[in-house]
């Protein structure tokens, strides 16, 4: 038994619950594990077809992760530091992805930027068509993990408070200035695990992709669509290839808390 | 704040995980009709495990069966084919297996979990299906190689996706698609919401359709045509009610059922 000096208040029974939640999220990928069918691992998981999703999976999340930096971080600024009428019922909208299944992000996203949706019209007059291309991909992938970036840089804005950009700003910085040199590196460390889940979410997007982008291999068929094609087939490659996704997200997952948990709260230089 | 953070991150993480993958499978659970009536010999209930394309068809020939055996009760389970035998495979209560293709009843009897041999019921066939207005003029299978066309057809893993392999060879015809869809499903929502010209789906799809899609027959479809077979799960409780079903299903009651949902006859 674990040790600690002084009161931690945990009661005892506490952690035969804590044990039952934890088996239940372990549990599953370890009978994952002992479904894999080792000889053939490495054959299955370098198939063309799998390699190809991999690789589409892989550089479509990059891009997403990219566009959610972007787009999240004027965002988070605005929900966290900003204020204007409709401010809860825009912070409502930007949550919603959180909780609606992706199937239903799917279709949302069909009806608008669809063929026949709101803005798909005026998009395909002017030359651009995002039903089943790659486009589609990052953009039903930007959809559903937006929200885990500006969650995660919305709570860091807040618990960093705003004294130091008071201080900067009445030494005469510019409002820009403020957030590329003492804002920004002050919650970085928010940034980038916001990033890493928004990476790690846009990697397991399946439903708004299926049902909004289609499925081709190499332009549409990420690495969740190809499982999921393949457990008709070859439930061994479906395994092997889950198995890869599992490791890349713990890899992802892994990497920012490690790289969090070591590093000490921000100081700010002069 | 750092643990409340942290907790969320955990949360928001698992949240990721657990969507990243969602299986889904539907069913119907009817309730019973009357009590046993005392000249009915069978009795009991039964789990039908039947090809998502059945769902029509089996509602109503599950109705009907309950309403001429008082006091038997039949619970519905769809799901696409390959699904059901890793189900049944993996120990679901099931009685009855109606496959959309042969492969998977092979996959099951393989098992050693087909009673008997199975009963072939039902076929069907390819058909174009376009919006309403079919807006790029497709009237031919060579249409939808046409230069521009959006065609959406099933994956070469499922089994409507290999029936379209083999009847782009029997016409002579490469479909460049613009998706490959793991369903018929999934093809019928890219057609019926616009975003293709054409979809490649069974006639019973296009029938079940109504008009939200308008279907176009070829003749090469009949080079590919897909047999749909039946059989008693070699686990079930009560095969003697389980017969009695497949009987009412190749019974010419149940053939016409099939058939005016635009199924064919083996």
């Amino acid at each position: 038994m674990i040790k600690r000096s002084g009161y931690h208040g945990i009661p005892r029974w506490i952690y035969v619950i804590a044990a039952v939640g934890g088996l239940l999220m372990v549990l599953p990928l370890a009978a994952m594990l002992l479904r894999v069918n080792w000889p053939q691992f490495i054959p299955l998981i370098t198939s063309e077809s799998s390699l190809a999703a991999l690789g589409l999976s892989l550089r479509t999340s990059a891009a997403s992760t990219a566009l959610c930096v972007v787009l999240g971080v004027p965002l988070a600024l605005v929900l966290a530091r900003g204020e204007f009428p409709g401010q809860r019922l825009l912070r409502s909208f930007v949550l919603l992805p959180l909780v609606l299944p992706p199937v239903v992000g799917g279709l949302a996203l069909l009806y608008t930027f669809g063929r026949q949706g709101l803005l798909g019209k005026s998009l395909e007059l002017a030359g651009i068509q995002i039903a089943f291309s790659t486009s589609a991909v990052v953009l039903a992938q930007t959809f559903v993990a937006l929200p885990f970036l500006v969650v995660s840089l919305e709570g860091a804005l807040r618990s960093a408070g705003s004294r130091y950009e008071a201080v900067a700003a009445t030494l005469g910085a510019r409002p820009t200035t403020v957030l590329r040199r003492v804002t920004l590196p002050l919650v970085l460390p928010g940034l980038a695990s916001g990033a890493v889940l928004s990476f790690a979410r846009s990697l397991g997007e399946f439903g708004a992709t299926l049902t909004f982008a289609g499925s081709l291999e190499g332009i549409t068929r990420t690495l969740p669509l190809e499982i999921y094609l393949q457990r008709e087939v070859d439930a061994d490659a479906a395994v092997a290839l889950s198995l890869v996704l599992v490791a890349v997200a713990v890899a992802v997952v892994g990497l920012s808390y490690g790289r969090r948990r070591s590093s000490t709260p921000v100081e700010v230089q002069p | 704040m750092s643990a409340t953070r942290k907790l969320l991150a955990a949360l928001l993480v698992s949240a990721a995980l657990a969507a990243s993958l969602s299986a889904c499978a539907s069913g119907t659970t009817r309730p019973s009709t009357g009590s046993a009536s005392p000249g009915s010999s069978i009795s009991g209930e039964i789990t039908v495990f039947a090809a998502a394309s059945l769902k029509t068809t089996f509602m109503q020939l599950a109705k009907d069966f309950e309403v001429q055996h008082p006091g038997t009760k039949v619970t519905l389970s769809f799901a696409g084919s390959s699904d059901l035998v890793t189900q049944i495979t993996q120990g679901a209560p099931a009685d009855i297996f109606a496959s959309a293709d042969t492969k998977n009843m092979a996959k099951l009897a393989d098992a050693d979990l087909v009673e008997g041999t199975a009963t072939n019921f039902a076929t069907n066939v390819l058909e174009i299906a376009v919006p309403p207005g079919n807006p790029a003029s497709i009237s031919s299978f060579a249409d939808l190689a046409k230069p521009g066309v959006k065609v959406v057809t099933c994956a070469s893993q499922v089994p409507c996706g290999a029936a379209t392999k083999t009847v782009e060879q029997a016409a002579g015809t490469a479909l460049s698609p613009v998706s490959e869809e793991s369903s018929v499903t999934d093809v019928l929502g890219k057609v019926t919401s616009g975003e293709a010209d054409a979809g490649l789906v069974y006639v019973s799809d296009v029938k079940a359709a109504g008009d939200k899609v308008k279907g176009i027959p070829f003749p090469e479809s009949d080079r590919a045509i897909n047999t749909y077979p039946i059989a008693t799960v070699g686990s079930s409780k009560n095969k003697e009610l389980a017969a009695a079903f497949i009987a009412n299903v190749t019974s010419e009651a149940g053939k016409k059922v099939l058939m005016d949902a635009g199924f064919g006859t083996p």
